[in-house]
């Protein structure tokens, strides 16, 4: 009873304040995090692109929830940003898919935008960037950096996403030279940095030279740093823990995307759509690259970069095999983006398994 | 497995078993004095971020150690000032305490993310890091992990071989005898409680400073309930307790490294080992426990009042 009316309490002030402080047409946009913005990896970065729209355009106020668990609480903190006037909410994980789109069904007039997700409805979009193409990037890099011929790569957790965005990055590596291996090691946390370091560890003790990740945290590249390897980051910059011999790292940039969904709410014409943005819209991108980096290569990932978004390659054009050898996307085979969206078998070169 | 890969595995598992051990050693004192302390976990991570904040301010993580232990110490005086003076349930006020330090080192640590400090740097220690084979395995780390190696045989000492590790077993064990001994079972389980929250504070700083060199959210990862097992795992003993810790540290690293040679093994199954490992030896433990080879101390969990 007593929390009841403390939260009655707290959401009358609020709304006091905020008629008697904002502008009146503020557009008040909520934002949930399934982790802490404290991650410096996936939150992290939603969360700047949250500030880019707070800056960017004005009278947009927003507001966000971190760490919270997917299920129940979801409902609870979606249904209290609808009832409290937000007029857009963002969800920010996979696991978000069906508690929002109940919520959805409930508030009509707020829309929903829930990333990485394949359900909607007329208030519920679905967002997500080409990541794999930035990874494919770094692959590049990386393939070129290694003398061993041996590349480690941290994995977080074996779903198609991060299996296709390991892929990309190999067939990265494998673009400049087929010979390398990439080892790949799973932690199976999203977050860990204890365990995401010594992953790195195990991959620099086999031989390794290159240590790139798909984990949350920079602590792979800080780790091969202090060993004299090269790292190549993910999700965020990652050269402030290796100044010396970072490479790259490939990274998420919401803010365009959040602008560009507002800005249509605000007027108007805002659908709800499947949006899977390319690199070329810049969501997806790389860091500035390390000092050990020369001109060449810098020019080579550009020349490929151009090529990526005028259309004149992809990553997963064929021909592509498996680890066993087996043909699986053909050779003149432009795979659908279902097929992007499964997948759950690694390239050649890789040495590793998906675990079933 | 390829053979020189073995002394590095020994290495890794010294290194991922160091933070569990530390932790572990300091609870194994309060629980020997009779106090459970499932806040540990908490107090880990109010030491991660003290340490990392006090050594990127400072330049010297030895100071940021110092703070660690010390907020571990601040931290645990809740626990013992709820468990010992106003004798709340143990497990009640354990638990607020690691709810408590994980909210709050998440945020104070918010504006310490993405930056880097200044942490350690392995030390060979002379003569004995040019032993073959072991040399490179246990004398080529950074200094908190001596610090644990210390630890080992000096608790086994306090507890076993001096009058104040009497006093702490018999408050533990019996606190009413002790108590009309005139041992005060206050001072010896504030003592140990507060000794213990230094301990973990320490093993939070080997996270933020020694094993990785930065602050991120809720980074102990589980690592002091891991600990809270390896107590039991070494029947409250130093000795065994380390032993569990390494072992523990041991299989993580093996799971990785066979990943990283690129073992067939469904990787699912490499990647539970460390727990079920876990699992194995609190049941091993348990076991013998009931055959009558370990002790719990006897009064672990309850408190102590006077006349009662």
């Amino acid at each position: 009873m007593a929390k009841w009316l403390a939260v009655m309490v707290i959401t009358l002030l609020t709304s006091v304040l905020g008629a008697a402080g904002g502008t009146p047409e503020a557009l008040k946009v909520g934002f949930i995090y399934v982790g802490p913005v404290g991650d410096y990896g996936w939150s992290y970065a939603h969360d700047q692109g949250r500030k880019y729209l707070e800056t960017t355009l004005p009278d947009v106020q927003t507001t966000y929830v971190e760490s919270v668990p997917e299920g129940a609480d979801a409902e609870r903190v979606l249904t209290q940003l609808a009832r409290s006037g937000h007029k857009v909410i963002v969800a920010t994980s996979y696991g978000y898919m069906d508690t929002m789109l109940k919520v959805a069904e409930r508030f009509p007039d707020v829309v929903f935008l829930h990333c990485s997700g394949h359900k909607r409805r007329a208030n519920m979009g679905t967002y997500f960037g080409r990541m794999y193409q930035a990874s494919y990037l770094t692959g590049l890099v990386a393939g070129t950096m290694t003398q061993k011929k041996r590349i480690g790569y941290v994995a977080p957790i074996p779903i198609p996403e991060v299996i296709r965005i390991t892929n990309a990055f190999v067939l990265g590596v494998r673009a400049v030279n087929p010979e390398v291996n990439v080892h790949v090691v799973w932690t199976n946390a999203w977050y860990d940095p204890a365990t995401e370091s010594e992953a790195a560890n195990s991959l620099l003790d086999i031989g390794a030279d290159v240590i790139a990740t798909q984990s949350d945290s920079p602590a792979p590249v800080q780790t091969a740093e202090r060993r004299g390897a090269y790292g190549v980051g993910f999700n965020a910059d990652a050269s402030k823990f290796a100044p010396e011999k970072h490479l790259t790292s490939a990274i998420w940039n919401w803010g365009p995307y959040y602008a560009a969904a507002v800005k249509q709410v605000r007027a108007g014409t805002w659908k709800s759509t499947d949006e899977w943005w390319p690199i070329g819209t810049g969501i997806v991108g790389l860091s500035p690259f390390g000092p050990v980096v020369v001109d060449t290569l810098k020019n080579l990932v550009e020349q490929r970069k151009q090529d990526l978004i005028a259309g004149r390659f992809d990553v997963f054009w064929g021909p592509i095999k498996d680890q066993s050898g087996k043909l699986r996307i053909a050779a003149g085979e432009k795979p659908a983006d279902e097929m992007l969206l499964g997948m759950n078998w690694f390239v050649e070169s890789v040495v590793g398994t998906v675990p079933k | 497995m390829e053979l020189s890969l073995v002394p590095l595995l020994l290495e890794a598992a010294v290194r991922a078993g160091t933070p569990i051990l530390l932790v572990a050693l300091g609870e194994l004192l309060a629980e020997r004095a009779g106090i459970l302390n499932l806040g540990v976990e908490g107090m880990m991570l109010v030491g991660a971020l003290t340490g990392f904040i006090v050594s990127q301010q400072s330049g010297e993580p030895w100071i940021g150690v110092l703070a660690a232990a010390m907020a571990g110490v601040m931290l645990s005086c809740v626990h013992a000032f709820l468990s010992i003076s106003l004798h709340a349930n143990q497990v009640g006020s354990g638990l607020a305490l690691t709810i408590f330090g994980t909210g709050l080192s998440g945020l104070l640590g918010k504006s310490f993310v993405g930056v880097p400090a200044k942490g350690f740097a392995p030390i060979a220690v002379p003569w004995l890091a040019d032993v073959p084979l072991l040399g490179r395995m246990f004398f080529q780390h950074d200094p908190l992990v001596y610090v644990a190696y210390l630890l080992v045989p000096g608790l086994w000492v306090l507890l076993y071989r001096t009058r104040p590790g009497l006093k702490v077993r018999a408050v533990g064990e019996q606190p009413r005898s002790a108590d009309a001994l005139g041992i005060s079972v206050v001072v010896v389980r504030y003592s140990c409680v507060l000794a213990g929250g230094s301990a973990a504070g320490l093993g939070g700083a080997y996270l933020s400073l020694a094993y990785t060199q930065m602050w991120v959210d809720n980074m102990t990862a589980g690592r002091g309930w891991i600990a809270l097992a390896m107590v039991i795992f070494g029947g409250w003993n130093p000795v065994r307790t380390a032993l569990g810790a390494y072992l523990f540290g041991g299989v993580q690293a093996l799971q990785l490294r066979l990943q990283a040679i690129g073992v067939t093994v469904p990787t699912y199954l490499l990647m539970m080992t460390p727990y079920a490992f876990t699992i194995l030896a609190l049941i091993i433990a348990s076991a013998s426990r009931a055959r009558g080879h370990v002790g719990t101390p006897t009064a672990l969990g309850r408190a102590y009042i006077r006349g009662e």
